[in-house]
């Protein structure tokens, strides 16, 4: 006979396995809302490949400084769903009553939508860069500060997106809360590549981007978890 | 005891739902909270499920399982999804598929909710009661979009729950036809 596990103990790894399958399940049903934003990207950046003339030098010049600017948005996009949804249909009212941890399954959920939004437009830059005339000699530098940077973008913006998720219309002010936050992200992920093209050393810039990373990974859950608390007690 | 409320006082928008307010449910008791819209019923729940802080007075409660105007269910998942996440979160075990077939939903377990009709996902949400196993249950308006077998299941899983020794605290404008209960009426 194998006793029942005790209904308080709920291991720590269950619960994120748990909401974590909830996610995937969630999001193969509705897969418009990971590759809307990846399309915008893809069609903001053809929009900058059309409209700055000048030929390829000018693109390669600024394609930094675009790809970045274009992931920041388009990450922004994938956000304002990331609890609406829960909060609607009242499963982030019994996920904060229930969870404990309640972080645990707020990381979950933050992991979730990183790996659909930063982790996959980071997987996708090098068509990005193709497009702007990005040298393939700077890719690697590209693709590790995206894949540093883009976890931070996601810790960030959840913040956000759970203190405006009680709002009916919270897009534009979840933009004015997230995008100075993002600011540090993108000079030092823009600066990077473009200091790259020029022969400058960027060790500097890639350990910033892990600290603010680790920052976020370290305050953002927590944050997350107030300020849902406040938008579900209204 | 279960649920002890001591002095509870509530104001909302500078009006007062509630004040002095004082009462105990202990095992094996069932508390309807009756009182006409806006009096502050669904408010009360909230205050003793922790999901609304604005409040003066103590509240004392063990476990619990909540059940609100909102269900809990994400349209897009089947009811096993649902229930399944919910297990997890709680870390409770047993069958999914018994608690479905004790709300009388056996068979719709690969059934998105979205696809369900206003009572079917009210029975879903029912169905945790059964999940939970948690001895305090707080239903707001359990018998919303049920129908008249549905109101009779409440009333058999009520009393079911009673014989465990665990306790109900129910807000509700219909008779919830469970023998023994205490009312507590609200804004008179």
């Amino acid at each position: 006979m194998v006793s029942e596990p005790q209904p308080d103990s709920v291991s720590v790894m269950r619960l994120f396995a748990t909401q974590l399958r909830r996610e995937i399940q969630s999001t193969a049903r509705s897969p418009e809302e990971v590759i809307n934003p990846l399309i915008f990207l893809f069609l903001a950046i053809t929009l900058f490949a059309l409209s700055i003339g000048g030929g390829a030098e000018d693109l390669r010049e600024r394609a930094p400084g675009i790809i970045w600017v274009l992931v920041l948005l388009a990450n922004m996009l994938s956000l304002e769903s990331l609890f609406r949804r829960d909060y609607d249909d009242g499963t982030l009212e019994q996920m904060l009553l229930l969870a404990q941890p309640v972080f645990v399954p707020i990381l979950a959920k933050i992991v979730a939508q990183w790996c659909m939004s930063g982790l996959a437009m980071t997987l996708l830059a090098p068509l990005a860069a193709l497009i702007l005339y990005l040298p393939t000699s700077e890719l690697p530098v590209l693709l590790l500060t995206l894949l540093l940077g883009t976890p931070a973008l996601s810790l960030f913006g959840a913040v956000g997106a759970a203190l405006t998720v009680g709002l009916r219309r919270g897009g534009v002010l979840l933009a004015l809360l997230i995008l100075p936050l993002y600011v540090p992200v993108l000079i030092f992920g823009a600066g990077a590549v473009t200091e790259h093209m020029v022969g400058v050393g960027v060790d500097a810039q890639i350990y910033w981007l892990l600290a603010i990373t680790m920052l976020a990974l370290t305050v953002a859950p927590f944050a997350v978890q107030a300020a849902l608390r406040i938008s579900v007690e209204q | 005891m279960l649920l002890k409320v001591a002095d509870l006082a509530c104001q909302r928008d500078g009006r007062e739902l509630f004040a002095a307010l004082a009462f105990e449910v202990g095992e094996g008791e069932c508390l309807e909270v009756r009182g006409p819209n806006g009096s502050g019923k669904s408010t009360l729940l909230r205050c003793i499920a922790g999901l609304f802080a604005d409040y003066a007075g103590s509240v004392e409660t063990g476990r619990y399982l909540y059940l609100g105007h909102k269900l809990g269910l994400n349209g897009l998942l089947t009811a096993e999804q649902n229930l399944k996440w919910y297990q997890g979160l709680v870390g409770a075990a047993g069958s999914v598929s018994e608690a479905l077939a004790s709300v009388g939903m056996a068979g719709y377990e690969r059934v998105s909710c979205q696809n369900m009709s206003a009572g079917q996902q009210r029975r879903i949400g029912l169905a945790r009661m059964l999940i939970a196993q948690a001895p305090l249950w707080l239903l707001d308006e359990p018998l919303t979009a049920l129908d008249s077998a549905g109101h009779e299941l409440i009333a058999t899983l009520i009393e079911a729950h009673l014989g465990r020794r665990g306790a109900v605290l129910c807000a509700t404008h219909q008779n919830l036809q469970v023998a023994g209960s205490r009312t507590l009426e609200l804004g008179t």
